[in-house]
C-alpha cells in the first residue's frame, strides 16, 4: 500500500470490512443454503412415491404401477463390471508411475495425459465408447460397452487417488524389505500394497459414485430407457438409475416428475452409502497409521 | 538391481534351495514391469482412441462440409429438410451458459473460499468445505430435475415471458454444480500464501479487508484464475442439466429467457435420436465433439500453466 492510497478513516474503513465479512459469509450460506433447497424439494416431491412396489416393479407407461428394479440391477452391474476394469488397470498404472517409472520423457508424457484426461468432458467419453466399444468390438449396446466405456472415464481419477496413497506410504518400509533381499515386486505385493490398500480403496469407491451418477455417456452408448428386464449376461441390453431419472425428468406429466424424484432419492442414498463407506474406510486407516 | 537377488528374501529360515527358482523370478519381475507399463499405456490410447475417433470422423464431415462454412455459418440444422452447418448457434448456447455459470460461480466461489481461508475459524472450515463438496457430488441428472422443476417455475413467476426451457435456468444449476471447485481450488491457493505477509499488512495499520483483498488474494491469483478456467471448462462440458433445462433450440441470442442448445446438449438430441450410423447428419456430432473437445482441452492446458508460470514462490 502506497502512502498516497492511505486512507486514515478508520471508523468507515471497519465499517467496509464489516460489510466484507458478511458478503464473505452469505456466499457461504447461499452454497449451503442451495444444497438445503435442492434436497428438501427432492424429497418432497419422491418420498409419496416410495414404496416397495416403486423398487420391485420394472418401468411402466402407468405412474402409478412404474418402478425402477431393471435401473437398479443396472446400476449394480454397471458398478460391479466398472469397478472390475479400473481398478486393476488404475492401481497397475500408479504402481508403474510411483515404483517403477524411470524420471524420463515417457513418464512425463503418461502424467500430462492422466492430468489432461481428468478435464475431458464426460460426453466425449460417450463418443469414444460408442464408436470403438459398441461398433468397433461388436459389443452394441451392452452392459459391457457401458461399463468399459465409465471406466475409461474415472480411470484418471483412480490412478490420481491410488498414486496419493501409495507415496503416503513411509519409503522406510521399503527400504526395509529390500533391506532382507527382497525383490521389488514382493517388496510392493507384500509390504507397500497392503498399507496403501485402504486409500486406494476409498478413492476407487469414489470414483465409482462419481461413474454411478453418470448419465451422458451412458446415452451415448444407447442404453435405453423403457426396459421391463434385467440384464443377465454382460452383453444384455441395459438401463441405469441415472437414465431413468432423465427419462422421466424429460416427460411433461407432473406424475413422472414425482417418480423421478423418488428415483433421485435412491440414487442419492447409494451414493450416501458409498461415500459414507469411503470416508469410513479412510478414519480406519488413519488411526492405524 | 532388485531381481538380480532375486531369492534372498528366502533366506529368512528357508534352505538354499530356494536360490534355485532365481532365474524364474528374474522372468516374473520383468513380466510385472511391463503388465504394469501396458496398464499406464491405457490411459494414453484412451487419448489416441479419442483424437483419432473425433478426427477421422470429422475428416469424413468436413469432405461435405466446408470447413469455413462450419465455423462461420449462423445456422445450424443439419437434421432438417432444409440442412445447415453452422455451428455458431451451438457456440453460443455454450456461451451463454458458460457466462450466466460464471456469474453464479465465480463471486460466490470466491467470496466463500475468501471466508473459510480468512475468517473461519478451524473448526468451521473443517464442516463447511466437505458440506460445499457435496455439491460436486451430486449427479448432474438431479441438477437437471432441479433446474426444471424449481429453478424454471421461479423465473418464470417473476419473468413471465420465460420459456419452459430457458438459458438462465440451465446457467444457474451449472453455476451451483461449480462452486466446490471454484471454492475449494481458491481457499487452498489463498491458504498457501504465507502468515508473513498477512503480519507485515496488519502491521502497517491494514484492517483484514484490505489484508484480504490486497494482499492475500493478489498473492494467490494465479491459483483463484486456475481454478476459475478449470470451473469454465467444466461448465462448456456440463450436459445433462443443460439438455434438460435449456431446451434444443440453437439460435443466435444473447437472451438467458429464450431456449438454446448447447455443443453438448446437441450430441445427446442426436445420439436419442433415430439418426443412422454413417450419414452426414451423423457425423456431425463428431466434428461438434471434436470442436468441444479442443476447447476444453485448451482451457485446462491454459490453466495448468497458469498456475505454473505465475506461482508465487515463497522461499
Amino acid at each position: 500500500m502506497t502512502a498516497a492510497s492511505f486512507d486514515p478513516r478508520r471508523e468507515a474503513r471497519h465499517r467496509r470490512g464489516r460489510i466484507f465479512r458478511w458478503l464473505c459469509l452469505s456466499a457461504v450460506w447461499f452454497a449451503g443454503l442451495t444444497l438445503v433447497v435442492l434436497l428438501v424439494k427432492v424429497t418432497a416431491d419422491g418420498v409419496p412415491w416410495l414404496s416397495l412396489d416403486f423398487i420391485r416393479n420394472y418401468p411402466s407407461r402407468i405412474p402409478a404401477r412404474a418402478g425402477i428394479r431393471s435401473a437398479i440391477l443396472g446400476t449394480l452391474w454397471m458398478m460391479a463390471l466398472t469397478g472390475a476394469v479400473s481398478f486393476p488397470l488404475g492401481v497397475g498404472a500408479a504402481v508403474y508411475l510411483e515404483e517403477y517409472a524411470p524420471d524420463n520423457w515417457l513418464t512425463r508424457l503418461l502424467q500430462t495425459n492422466i492430468a489432461n484426461l481428468a478435464g475431458v468432458p464426460s460426453i466425449v467419453y460417450g463418443i469414444l465408447g460408442l464408436t470403438v466399444f459398441v461398433r468397433v468390438f461388436a459389443l452394441g449396446r451392452s452392459v459391457l460397452a457401458g461399463a468399459l466405456t465409465l471406466a475409461l472415464l474415472i480411470l484418471p481419477v483412480v490412478i490420481i487417488a491410488s498414486r496419493e496413497a501409495l507415496r503416503a506410504v513411509p519409503p522406510s518400509l521399503r527400504e526395509a524389505s529390500y533391506g532382507l533381499g527382497a525383490t521389488r515386486w514382493q517388496t510392493i505385493r507384500y509390504h507397500v500394497l497392503p498399507v496403501a490398500l485402504p486409500g486406494i480403496l476409498t478413492g476407487t469407491i469414489l470414483s465409482l459414485s462419481r461413474a454411478i451418477g453418470e448419465t451422458a455417456p451412458l446415452i451415448m452408448i444407447g442404453a435405453l430407457t423403457f426396459i421391463a428386464f434385467p440384464p443377465t449376461s454382460p452383453l444384455d441390453p441395459f438401463t441405469v438409475l441415472p437414465i431413468q431419472i432423465f427419462n422421466w425428468t424429460a416427460k411433461p406429466q407432473a406424475d413422472f416428475h414425482s417418480l423421478a424424484a423418488a428415483a433421485i432419492i435412491v440414487l442419492l442414498l447409494i451414493l450416501l452409502a458409498m461415500n459414507a463407506t469411503a470416508i469410513l474406510l479412510r478414519n480406519k486407516y488413519r488411526q492405524e497409521l | 538391481m532388485d531381481a538380480s537377488r532375486g531369492g534372498a528374501l528366502a533366506a529368512a529360515g528357508a534352505p538354499p534351495l530356494a536360490f534355485k527358482g532365481q532365474r524364474h523370478r528374474r522372468l516374473t519381475e520383468g513380466a510385472i514391469g511391463v503388465v504394469l507399463f501396458l496398464c499406464g499405456l491405457v490411459s494414453v490410447l484412451t487419448t489416441i482412441g479419442i483424437v483419432v475417433v473425433l478426427i477421422g470422423e470429422s475428416l469424413g464431415f468436413f469432405r461435405e462440409v466446408g470447413i469455413v462454412e462450419f465455423l462461420t455459418g449462423t445456422r445450424w440444422a443439419p437434421l432438417f429438410a432444409d440442412q445447415a452447418f453452422g455451428i455458431l448457434p451451438l457456440l453460443n448456447g455454450t456461451l451463454l451458459i458458460a457466462v450466466g455459470a460464471s456469474l453464479v460461480a465465480l463471486p460466490v466461489g470466491l467470496l466463500s473460499a475468501i471466508y473459510l481461508s480468512e475468517y473461519a475459524t478451524m473448526r468451521v472450515r473443517k464442516i463447511v468445505k466437505p458440506i460445499l463438496e457435496v455439491l460436486a457430488g451430486i449427479p448432474t441428472v438431479v441438477y437437471g430435475y432441479f433446474a426444471l422443476t424449481f429453478v424454471t417455475p421461479i423465473l418464470r413467476f417473476f419473468f413471465p415471458e420465460t420459456g419452459i426451457f430457458n438459458a438462465a435456468s440451465g446457467a444457474i444449476v451449472v453455476g451451483i454444480m461449480i462452486i466446490p471447485m471454484v471454492s475449494s481450488l481458491s481457499e487452498d491457493a489463498l491458504s498457501a500464501v504465507p502468515r508473513g505477509l498477512r503480519e507485515a499488512a496488519y502491521g502497517l495499520g491494514a484492517t483484514k479487508l484490505e489484508v484480504s483483498t490486497r494482499v492475500v488474494v493478489p498473492a494467490a491469483l494465479s491459483g483463484i484464475i486456475a481454478s476459475f478456467i478449470l470451473a469454465i471448462s467444466r461448465a462448456i462440458g456440463e450436459t445433462m442439466a443443460v439438455t434438460l433445462a435449456a431446451g434444443a433450440t440453437p439460435q443466435m441470442t444473447l437472451s438467458f429467457l429464450e431456449s438454446v442448445q448447447t455443443m453438448t446438449a446437441y450430441i445427446v438430441q442426436v445420439s436419442l435420436g433415430e439418426t443412422p450410423h454413417g450419414t452426414l447428419e451423423y457425423r456431425t456430432i463428431f466434428a461438434v465433439g471434436l470442436v468441444l473437445f479442443l476447447v476444453t482441452l485448451a482451457m485446462n492446458m491454459l490453466s495448468q500453466r497458469v498456475t505454473r508460470r505465475f506461482r508465487e514462490v515463497y522461499e
